[in-house]
């Protein structure tokens, strides 16, 4: 849990497209812009299809996982690098993902799809095939997830930190602005929640900002690092995001994501809620 | 891609309510001709942010392979920060709901 060993820089991917110990995955919620182009030798994911269960809402099952991994020639012992456009934030959910069942070495590249692009480093449309294995996934570990119950006894007690915009924090929008605007949920926020965008945690070119700034970032905001701390947004990637600055760039242990967030308190009968600033 | 004559800015606004929505769109030109009319390549994976009017980014998008983006905001004041390998710019808008902000970005 550091930079070290979660994260990795375009440089490091450029050296390592022959490495047979490392598998490139690009995930997103839209994978046509892999058809489009990727890192040569990545295979994709696709956020919904490929990670969530579809007949209930939840992580696929972990022989689905299993299924998944060997299908595409995912071992053990392989160092899994994660990348994606939308600035990472599905990239980050499957780091989280790969972590929930145990994968040990399982990284990310910093700036995802974005810095390579901006540096214009090359893509392929060819898909690289990869022999099957027989990949063996571990129970979940649900000490990075946080549930429903967990985030209510949470309010005014331990560390919630909104990471959506500033404008959905206040309830004046009810999804990111690249999407129509959801007239399901309540708008607002959880009560008690400290709004740090994720987008404060990056440069603009997608990639991390240091060590000291995303701790001054937290700490400046009023986070308590030695308390508890859940993190939210409106599906669970954006927060996958923050959930990566916290528990793997600054190793801070007690950190969940929760991944039901709004569009799942939103959607509660009776809980609290709040607006404005 | 020369404009003139055709409708320039972001995609195809059928199927979008603009009575509920508030649309910034547009698109993403280089390399044109300087002569007054808009005029260019559109440039497709270009990311385009849409920052809110205290400066806080909002969301992103890249653009499609017409070089077209969209934003769903809310009425006001918003800044679009246009990133290509090699380029950066910027502009500052005002949306309402009803009207949509449809813009061409020459580079």
């Amino acid at each position: 849990m550091s930079r070290e060993t979660s994260l990795v820089s375009a440089d490091w991917v450029a050296q390592n497209l022959s490495n047979p110990a490392v598998v490139l995955v690009e995930v997103d919620e839209d994978t046509s812009l892999y058809e489009q182009g990727h890192i040569e030798g990545a295979i994709t994911f696709h956020w919904r299809d490929d990670l969530q269960d579809g007949l209930i809402r939840d992580l696929i099952s972990k022989e689905k996982f299993e299924a998944l991994l060997s299908k595409n020639g995912i071992s053990n012992d392989t160092t899994v690098v994660l990348y994606g456009g939308n600035n990472n934030w599905f990239a980050t959910y499957a780091f989280w993902y790969f972590k929930i069942y145990g994968h040990s070495d399982v990284r990310l590249l910093d700036g995802g799809r974005k810095r390579w692009e901006l540096d214009a480093r090359p893509f392929v449309t060819t898909v690289a095939a990869r022999k099957a294995t027989r990949y063996v996934a571990k129970e979940r570990d649900n000490s990075i997830r946080a549930y429903r119950d967990e985030v209510i006894a949470a309010i005014g007690k331990s560390n919630i930190v909104d990471v959506r915009s500033p404008a959905e924090f206040s309830g004046e929008l009810a999804a990111p602005a690249h999407l129509p605007q959801e007239s399901g949920q309540i708008k607002g926020h959880i009560p008690t929640a400290k709004n740090i965008p994720w987008s404060k945690a990056a440069n603009e070119d997608g990639t991390f900002k240091s060590d000291e700034e995303l701790k001054d970032l937290y700490l400046g905001a009023g986070v308590d690092l030695a308390v508890d701390t859940i993190a939210y947004c409106r599906i669970g990637e954006r927060s996958a995001f923050s959930w990566f600055v916290l528990h793997e760039l600054l190793n801070v242990a007690n950190v969940k994501n929760y991944d039901g967030s709004w569009t799942e308190y939103g959607s509660l009968v009776g809980v609290p809620v709040a607006i404005g600033a | 891609m020369r404009t003139c004559g055709a409708t320039p800015g972001g995609p195809d606004l059928s199927g979008i309510d603009l009575t509920t929505q508030t649309v910034i769109q547009g698109v993403i030109l280089r390399d044109g001709v300087d002569d007054g009319v808009p005029n260019g390549t559109p440039v497709g994976n270009a990311y385009v942010r849409l920052l809110d009017s205290a400066g806080e980014f909002t969301a992103e998008v890249p653009t499609n392979v017409d070089g077209q983006f969209r934003f769903f905001a809310a009425p006001g004041n918003w800044s679009l920060v246009v990133l290509v390998s090699g380029a950066r710019e910027e502009r500052k808008v005002t949306a309402t709901k009803g009207a949509p902000v449809d813009l061409i970005i020459e580079i």
